[in-house]
């Protein structure tokens, strides 16, 4: 994986998004007989029966009922089985990542990419899970904590291994903020109320306005950051709960005209008819239970259902650990237990979330020309009978239940899991888990 | 789950039938009815509750609903779940210092302290896990001291906490391993932590064998001696292998009933648990494995089960979001992982009740049991199935589906 990913980097040069790696998969394999849901097009899971799909050097050449399957091919028996695209998930703390320090509480400067170490288990745990990409994120007890990193879940032992690249070759990443109570601190670097954390960010951005308008110099790597998020080529990952603090992340975003995603959004069943109006989407969790904060107390399964029913572009999210990156069809569930389409619910863990994570044209879907992110599962996706049976990243196979060592992450087991609670990066949440645990 | 997916195709729609009866009277119709008792699954089954108790449950054809009684349907019945380990209605829900009553850490031992006089029956969890199949709660302390008090037998309804009972000081909780220790203080190591508890049960042994009546009364001490007597067992959380060791030994040391609580370890001491008899209340599936739970499975339950070790699901405690889990969720994820679905609802029905000692008057529908029972609208441990009612002692307490 590690010459693939190499080649990749190589290539970007020439301009291509993630250029397609030429040097893995020599073979053909076509996979025979599965149901697949491609979810191509712009509604429902483009659903093929008993449908063959080939794939080579990394990306999927045909999918259809009636596919010819290449001469040497090697021929994959999918009977029974249901293939579908990668989980994107928008929303993770996967790999020990960190943001952020407790210096100020808006950080544009700092990278995700910097801290996450790719060979924690948590990785594998997602993949065994079918995450084929994740927006790893800093924390949220910051106004701005830090830039994101768009994750896709190949092997290799550096961070450009995994990373996805713009056309001009930059890791791909958003930008972290937040509001509501998680930024809120005793601390003089850090406010103390809503309306100060709102009067600190627009200070923020009307000095990156300067700053971005004029010569730039002396150069600010947190001010390079900030030009990106006003140009809109960095997406603003807001972690925001209560209704009243997303309708101000949407007010902000009017004054600065950032893209937005709106992160958890807890509330956001309260003000979805305002979401949709301005068209902002949002990536959401469902949790068990309502609390376990003050901004949680309302948490409720059916604010998926109503954010679809507004007409919101909604993806769904594991905030791993919060959720398990292995829950994510869970999710899914749940979402349609509080009434949520099948077919939207699905959407919302793949090509939604490439979409929003602006991925759309290489993962997401299983369509000729895009990458060989997909996973196979033993039946019904959203059924708890149902589990992930192989999970294949750029036409490798990275997931394989039928293997011990494999099957031990996506179940657990001795030496499986973190012998340290992974709460780092809930940073000032992590007292209270660390506190009982 | 064959018999299930039948029925779910059969497409039969919940229908609730309100008449004027009494309110802890009521009949309630399953296409399917798991009593999970010896008349086992009951197609177009009816349970007939009088007075708060179930009066007859069999099929529609021989057993007559008396005229009036108001009647409930769904496709799926089966006894109200039983949670057999949480901390819900002493964790309020809002996670803020002055609702979260589980854990007392001013001393290491105090087996004196009482869930009943920390629980809120009006906490917003308890309607939660209630409307979500919930009619038992055995919930107390949570982990974090090395003795943190007594459990309680509680109904997810009532207006008071006495109303809710159903017994009290159920089990003395202990807990082994890193969550109970206090580096900066005692017990400061897992040696230390034995060591404290064999000297507090000692020292009760030594009461117990001295004249009674004898001294100013100790609480303390009083249920550590109710331990010793066999009154209740002694509830010890411990997830890693060497602190479920401990466990054993410190039952076998002292002649008491020990339930292992937690137990993340548990699949790599099968015959262990086995040979030593005892149950377990085995942690939620899907709790985070970090940690004290480093080694957790999803495949524990199964393992359990395959084992023949006596097992309950728990809903544990949680310290963040989410603020409880759910049994139904917890043992709904087991079955995906290797546990049957009769294994997995007797884990939080009849086994559970079992395990806290409640089995005479909960955890099946037979004759002369409480009358409490959730209604599904499909395969209960599907993701997208609902509960469409749940009724306690004969009142319906939810009609909300969830």
């Amino acid at each position: 994986m590690q010459s693939i990913k190499r080649a990749a980097l190589a290539a970007t040069a020439v301009g291509a998004l993630l250029a397609a790696p030429v040097m893995a998969q020599e073979t053909p394999i076509a996979f025979t007989g599965a149901t697949v849901h491609t979810m191509s097009g712009i509604s429902g899971t483009g659903t093929i029966e008993d449908a063959t799909m080939v794939i080579h050097h990394g990306e999927i050449v045909a999918v259809g009922a009636t596919v010819d399957i290449p001469d040497g091919a090697e021929v994959r028996d999918a009977s029974g089985m249901v293939i579908m695209p990668g989980i994107v998930d928008t929303h993770s703390h996967i790999g020990q990542v960190s943001g952020a320090d407790s210096s100020a509480a808006i950080q544009p400067d700092v990278r995700a990419l910097d801290s996450i170490n790719v060979r924690d288990s948590s990785i594998a745990r997602a993949r065994s899970g079918g995450v084929t990409t994740a927006n790893i994120m800093p924390g949220s007890g910051w106004l701005m904590s830090g830039q994101t990193f768009y994750m896709h879940l190949s092997e290799g032992n550096s961070i450009e291994d995994y990373a996805w690249m713009d056309e001009d070759g930059n890791i791909m990443g958003g930008m972290k903020m937040a509001n509501g109570t998680n930024p809120l601190r005793e601390s003089p670097a850090f406010p103390s109320t809503r309306a100060r954390s709102a009067a600190m960010v627009r200070q923020h951005f009307v000095a990156a306005q300067e700053y971005c308008e004029g010569e730039r110099s002396p150069r600010d790597i947190g001010m390079d950051a900030m030009c990106e998020v006003l140009d809109g080529s960095r997406l603003v990952h807001f972690h925001t709960h209560r209704s009243d603090d997303i309708m101000t992340a949407l007010r902000l975003r009017r004054e600065f005209g950032f893209d937005l995603l709106i992160q958890h959004g807890i509330e956001s069943y309260q003000v979805a008819q305002e979401i949709a109006a301005e068209g902002i989407p949002v990536s959401a969790i469902l949790v068990d239970s309502p609390g376990g904060k003050l901004e949680a107390a309302n948490a409720n399964i059916e604010t998926a259902a109503a954010l679809e029913q507004a007409g919101v572009f909604l993806s769904l999210h594991s905030d791993d650990n919060i959720l398990d990156s292995r829950l994510m069809f869970r999710h899914a569930g749940l979402a349609v237990r509080g009434g949520m389409s099948r077919d939207g619910a699905l959407r919302a863990l793949t090509v939604n979330g490439a979409v929003q994570l602006g991925l759309d044209d290489r993962v997401g879907s299983l369509e000729p020309g895009k990458l060989a992110d997909f996973i196979v599962l033993t039946g019904d996706p959203l059924s708890v009978y149902t589990n992930v049976a192989e999970t294949w990243v750029m036409g490798e196979l990275l997931f394989d239940a039928s293997d011990p060592e494999d099957l031990l992450h996506a179940t657990g087991g001795y030496g499986a899991g973190n012998p340290q609670m992974n709460t780092h990066v809930l940073e000032r949440e992590a007292h209270m888990l660390e506190g009982a645990q | 789950m064959n018999k299930l997916g039948k029925l779910i195709a059969a497409g039969f729609t919940a229908a609730l039938l309100s008449t004027s009866a009494m309110a802890q009277d009521i009949a309630v119709r399953g296409a399917q009815v798991w009593t999970m008792g010896p008349a086992g699954v009951i197609e177009n089954g009816v349970v007939v509750i009088e007075d708060g108790r179930i009066t007859a449950v069999g099929s529609a054809d021989t057993v007559t609903i008396p005229t009036g009684m108001a009647v409930l349907e769904a496709p799926v019945v089966t006894p109200g779940l039983i949670d057999a380990h949480s901390t819900v209605g002493l964790t309020g829900y809002l996670n803020q210092s002055d609702d979260q009553d589980q854990l007392d850490d001013s001393a290491p031992v105090q087996p004196q302290l009482r869930a009943v006089d920390a629980y809120n029956p009006h906490d917003r969890l308890v309607q939660w896990v209630r409307e979500l199949g919930t009619t038992t709660l055995h919930t107390g302390h949570g982990p974090g001291a090395l003795v943190s008090g007594q459990t309680m037998v509680v109904k997810t309804t009532g207006n008071t906490a006495d109303a809710a009972l159903v017994e009290d000081g159920t089990m003395v909780v202990a807990n082994l391993g890193s969550w109970a220790l206090d580096r900066e203080g005692a017990p400061g190591t897992r040696a230390k932590q034995m060591s404290m508890l064999r000297q507090a049960l000692v020292a009760a042994q030594n009461a117990l064998d001295s004249e009674e009546g004898e001294g100013p009364r100790d609480l303390a001490q009083e249920a550590f001696v109710s331990v010793l007597r066999g009154e209740r067992p002694l509830l010890v959380t411990a997830h890693r292998s060497q602190d479920i060791q401990s466990a054993l030994r410190l039952a076998d040391e002292f002649d008491i009933e020990v339930i292992i609580d937690g137990a993340a370890d548990a699949h790599m001491m099968l015959d262990e648990l086995r040979e030593a008899g005892v149950s377990v209340i085995l942690h939620p599936t899907m709790a985070r494995n970090e940690g004290e739970l480093e080694n957790a499975a999803f495949t524990t339950a199964g393992l359990l089960a395959e084992a023949g070790i006596p097992f309950a699901l728990q809903s544990g405690y949680e310290a963040y979001v989410p603020k409880t889990r759910v049994v139904l969720w917890e043992a709904g994820f087991a079955v995906g992982h290797g546990l049957s679905p009769e294994d997995a609802l007797a884990s939080v029905t009849i086994d559970a009740a079992r395990v806290i000692g409640m089995e005479e008057r909960i955890g099946s529908l037979e004759v002369g049991k409480d009358g409490d029972v959730a209604m599904f609208d499909g395969d209960p441990f599907e993701y997208t199935t609902h509960v469409t009612g749940v009724v306690i002692e004969g009142e319906q307490v939810s009609d909300t589906p969830r």
